[in-house]
């Protein structure tokens, strides 16, 4: 059928416009990062009065970026990884099993999500000292406490996905492995989960977004040592007002390698959840 | 997890939900005890990082929120007086300061969330129904406005801050300056305008979410609806009225839910774009914060979150429960 | 479930465990080896331009220290950022560091919590003794009528800095000696078409505000506490407040892009760059005034010029008694050492090498012979701090006053730079309301 022609007019128009709302931001973020100090203390001027990569050399003597970059990355990777792992084994179970207290756990899981973060970040912090005066175990201002933190803020929502996308895989499949002699588990790791590979990739991304981007818990649960990016970029946009250059070539280096590898692995995403937020 | 042991009418061994008979009979108590225990087992760790995150700290600080637990007793907070309801008194005492704070604070976040909601909801439903037809170019911008959800949400909102600069920033410059929308050189981080600032960032933030679940939820849209519309000769609003929009219903329903959380709970946006937020932007996540962090009054700052969690459970339970009749009687 | 099966989810269990222990491996403070009294854990504030720097300043004298006493000091510098919440966790663990700084407006806020060792008479005299600090800075150590829990190490005082070079070009000869007559020269260094004003200002930071206004107010006569009342809408802090405002609302001699100001860099550049003809500012700006390019001698520093006359009880305040102080925590299992740390820190040997490199100001008398502290600015900022500096009121709830007054000059500054009308009347509601929250708030 062909389309009327205000449909095609209006098309254009509101994806331009989308398009320049989508796009300005990351045009000010590169294009300043290019800019010398000069033209980041004026007014706005859209092109650079001449390029230089000056700001990406001063960003690392500034505050110790490389550092807070590891810290991130860890943090970031081990609660995706461990995320991913427990939401795979509780989505296998919501997806393939009915049990008693099955709707219970879904919807309990599901509504830590509206917990206000700052009513359990004081408890939280709390029990992190106390665990650590008793036992020994560093939680407080260390990677491990941030860790197991940030896999609790993607778990709920990633078993849901989980779940979802593995009810949409037929549970012959399942059977027949059952039938050649293979236990639940191993029809999880050998059947299942290949299947499955787009969904854990989408909740694999959703998990590392997460941590990723985290500041209130990291702003009181690291210290200077087990400092993440986000509390590190803040600090440093607050120090250096007036270098936005600088700050804004940081934004760059920290922001490519998450957006590259998310634009690697967007088909994934939409594919996953397609299938899973979709059914859930 | 005791009474799961005595759940005889739970059939395990079947997958999916159809009871059928199980597949082995006739096998030993014990064997049979073990696969019902499997789901449980499968499950213990994802609870137990839940509740020791999430679920246990909510209980300690929902019983700190009874105590007089400020910085003269944070030394020894179980020794902290008792104070009954004193700090919910204080909270919503809305002749007291503190109670007029807040419920300025909970009305600028109310106002901020369903802004920002409609924003993303709106941008992200536009933006996936004009995708959903093929056309060059497709897959290019789908990619490019994923973009926004992608990038840290640290580093997204520093940029924003930059922008609305007064003196430096772009916004200010392209309104006032090349468009002469504007007269002179408002402050968008400062005053009234923070309000409009936040709600900005927060669209630009979040509605890709929106179009992304959005284009997830079409895309499973049988294809043979649109071809009988097709026939029909319905045109694109009637198709988006009678098909798109009724098809997209469970979608929106965990979407709004979850962005509306999302959203009102956000404490990251808005202490990265002002720091201390000035009044009009005051959200709530904030607001609490600075009344527990700064002063070290968190038996004050325990309440405030309790009657905020109270506030979402209640929105949250009757959303939930408005959407199942609607599916009931659909 | 099969063997099999318990094995492989066992193994997945382990593996998460290994990945997770992977994680651990985080800061190490150094505080649980407390057994040893030959050690010390020092929590040192962040005074010099960067962590690297402050540990390239005590590391050499903390080893002097070893060498005198044969106690090992492992030092951890500690962001402003990280410090209070750092403090926090210390205090409700009780696993904290032997010695450690803290912002001096913080000490009587920290004295509730009861976990500082107290300082009294006997303790002091292990320190060096009251003799040994300018008196005003023992002001700020805590609440009047109880032991300390603190003594000063760095001093620090507010000043004006001008700009020798727009002075001349105004025709200015020298630095105002009234506020009145700071406001004739502000007015005729400003010149808003080459964006130069008279004065800079840091509108967005609350703890400026707070400083302002209290040093004003007290000026005019304020008095804040006094009867269990706040007092902080008083007509005499209403009047402070807006001598301090009008700079901006009615002289208009401060550019009101300084209302988004909230760091040093950004009305340093500012001054440095000609843009602005005088800023007031803590003494330790000297150093970041050098960094933007400045020589000492292209401009000048003078004490902030009172009201003359004074109002009616107005008192002779031109800087709050700022600064750091050091405080040994009770959970030390070396208390002893601790002690020889903080008087070795305050001797005035060391006084001498740490204020020198920071640009902050000895707080013990003995260290102003050394000719490092003769220079004329650091006269002046020294005279202010022994003679026309108030303590900010040592209260366990001075975070909310200064957040709560802070607060409410920001907001006044943001109304006065948008061209909202700053009156008489807008002040004294804020700050009643500020007053009201501070009543229920305690």
């Amino acid at each position: 059928m062909r389309e009327p022609r205000w449909l095609r007019w209006a098309r254009v128009l509101i994806l331009t416009a989308l398009t320049v709302f989508t796009v300005v931001p990351l045009y000010v973020m590169a294009g300043s990062s290019v800019k010398p100090l000069v033209d980041v203390q004026g007014a706005f001027r859209w092109a650079p009065s001449r390029i230089t990569f000056q700001p990406f050399v001063d960003m690392w003597t500034t505050v110790p970026l490389a550092r807070y970059f590891v810290n991130s990355l860890i943090v970031s990777l081990a609660a995706t990884v461990c995320s991913v792992t427990l939401a795979i084994l509780a989505g296998y179970a919501v997806s393939r099993y009915r049990f008693a207290g099955r709707g219970t756990f879904l919807t309990g899981v599901l509504s830590t999500q509206m917990f206000p973060g700052i009513l359990f970040l004081l408890p939280l912090f709390l029990i992190f000292v106390n665990i650590d005066r008793y036992t020994g175990i560093q939680l407080y201002a260390s990677r491990l406490g941030l860790t197991i933190t940030y896999l609790t803020f993607s778990l709920p929502f990633a078993i849901w996905l989980v779940a979802g996308y593995f009810d949409t895989i037929p549970r012959e499949l399942d059977e027949a492995a059952r039938v050649d002699g293979a236990g639940p588990i191993r029809t999880l790791v050998r059947v299942v989960l290949p299947v499955a590979a787009p969904g854990i990739v989408a909740v694999a991304i959703y998990a590392f977004i997460t941590a990723w981007g985290e500041v209130l818990f990291a702003s009181v649960l690291t210290d200077e040592n087990t400092r993440t990016l986000a509390v590190g970029l803040r600090a440093y946009a607050n120090q250096a007002q007036v270098y936005w250059n600088q700050v804004m070539a940081a934004s760059l280096v920290i922001s490519a390698p998450v957006v590259l590898a998310f634009l690697a692995l967007q088909r994934y995403l939409v594919q996953g959840l397609t299938a899973g937020a979709v059914k859930s | 997890m005791s009474r799961t042991v005595a759940a005889p009418a739970v059939d395990t061994s079947t997958p999916g939900g159809e009871r059928r008979p199980p597949a082995h009979h006739g096998g030993r108590a014990g064997r049979r005890f073990r696969r019902a225990a499997l789901p449980y087992v499968l499950l213990i760790p994802a609870l137990v990082f839940e509740l020791a995150i999430h679920i246990v700290p909510m209980l300690v600080g929902a019983w700190m929120s009874l105590l007089h637990l400020t910085q003269f007793f944070i030394r020894n907070w179980t020794a902290a007086p008792y104070a009954g309801l004193a700090n919910y008194r204080v909270a919503v005492d809305l002749n007291g300061p503190v109670g007029s704070d807040l419920l300025h604070s909970f009305f600028v976040t109310a106002g901020v969330t369903s802004l920002s909601l409609a924003g993303c909801w709106l941008l992200g439903l536009t933006a996936a129904v004009l995708l959903q037809k093929s056309f060059r170019g497709r897959a290019a911008l789908r990619t490019l406005f994923l973009v926004p959800y992608a990038l840290p949400l640290f580093t997204a909102v520093i940029t924003w801050r930059f922008m609305f600069q007064r003196d430096t920033g772009i916004v200010n410059a392209v309104l006032g300056d090349q468009l002469h929308i504007m007269s002179g050189h408002p402050f968008w981080l400062l005053g009234g305008r923070s309000f409009v600032a936040l709600v900005i960032v927060e669209i630009w933030r979040q509605w890709p979410f929106a179009f992304l679940t959005l284009t997830a939820g079409l895309q499973s849209i049988p294809t043979d609806l649109y071809e009988a519309a097709d026939i029909d000769g319905a045109g694109f609003m009637r198709r988006l009225r009678t098909i798109t929009l009724p098809m997209l219903r469970p979608v929106n329903g965990v979407l709004l839910l979850v962005l509306f959380l999302w959203i009102f709970n956000d404490f990251n946006t808005a202490y990265i774009l002002f720091d201390r937020p000035p009044g009009a932007a005051d959200v709530i996540s904030i607001h609490i914060y600075n009344a527990s962090f700064l002063t070290w009054n968190f038996g004050q700052g325990s309440a405030m979150s309790v009657l905020l969690l109270g506030f979402l459970l209640i929105v949250t339970t009757a959303y939930l429960l408005a959407g199942r009749r609607r599916l009931r009687h659909a | 479930m099969k063997p099999r099966a318990i094995i492989a989810l066992a193994a997945s269990a382990a593996l998460l465990a290994a990945g997770m222990a992977g994680c651990g491996g985080g800061s190490d403070s150094g505080s649980k080896g407390g057994s040893a009294t030959r050690t010390l854990t020092y929590w040192a504030s962040n005074q010099g331009r960067s962590i690297e720097q402050d540990k390239q300043v005590l590391g050499p004298e903390l080893r002097k220290f070893q060498q005198q006493t044969g106690i090992k000091v492992n030092l951890e510098v500690i962001g402003w950022p990280d410090l209070l919440n750092r403090i926090l966790a210390a205090t409700s663990s009780g696993q904290g560091p032997d010695v450690l700084n803290v912002g001096n407006t913080w000490s009587a806020s920290l004295q509730a919590t009861g976990a500082f060792k107290d300082f009294d008479d006997a303790t002091l005299a292990k320190v060096g003794g009251k003799a040994r600090f300018i008196p005003s800075t023992l002001t700020s150590t805590g609440v009047a009528g109880k032991p300390p829990q603190f003594v000063p190490i760095y001093g620090l005082a507010y000043g004006l800095f001008y700009n020798k070079k727009l002075f001349k070009e105004a025709g200015i000869s020298g630095a105002p000696q009234t506020w009145q007559q700071l406001v004739d020269d502000a007015k005729k260094l400003t010149k808003p078409d080459k964006g130069q004003y008279g004065v800079a200002i840091l509108g967005a930071s609350y703890t400026e505000g707070a400083h302002f206004a209290f040093m004003f107010g007290l000026q005019n006569g304020a008095k804040l506490f006094q009867g269990g009342a706040p007092g902080f809408d008083s007509p005499q802090m209403v009047a402070g407040v807006k001598q301090y405002l009008d700079l901006l609302a009615t002289d208009k001699v401060v550019n009101p892009s300084d209302a988004e100001y909230v760091n040093d860099s950004q009305y340093l550049k500012d001054f440095a760059k000609d843009k602005a003809g005088m800023l007031m500012i803590q003494s330790y700006a000297t150093a970041g005034v050098k960094e933007n390019g400045m020589k000492d001698s292209d401009y000048g520093v003078a004490p902030i010029p009172l009201p003359d006359p004074l109002p009616a009880g107005g008192q002779r305040v031109t800087s709050h008694v700022a600064g750091i102080n050091i405080g040994v925590f009770k959970n030390s299992k070396n208390t002893d050492g601790a002690l020889k740390l903080v008087n070795f820190l305050t001797s005035p040997d060391e006084q001498k090498i740490l204020n020198a490199r920071y640009g902050t100001l000895p707080v013990a008398q003995a260290a102003y012979s050394d000719p490092r502290f003769q220079t004329p600015q650091t006269k002046i900022f020294q005279q202010v701090l022994a003679n026309t500096s108030v303590t900010m009121p040592m209260i366990p709830e001075e975070a909310q006053f200064e957040t709560l007054v802070g607060n409410s000059v920001k907001e006044l500054i943001a109304d006065a730079a948008a061209g909202k009308p700053v009156t008489e009347q807008t002040i004294k509601d804020k700050l009643t309301a500020a007053d009201k929250k501070m009543q229920s708030g305690g």
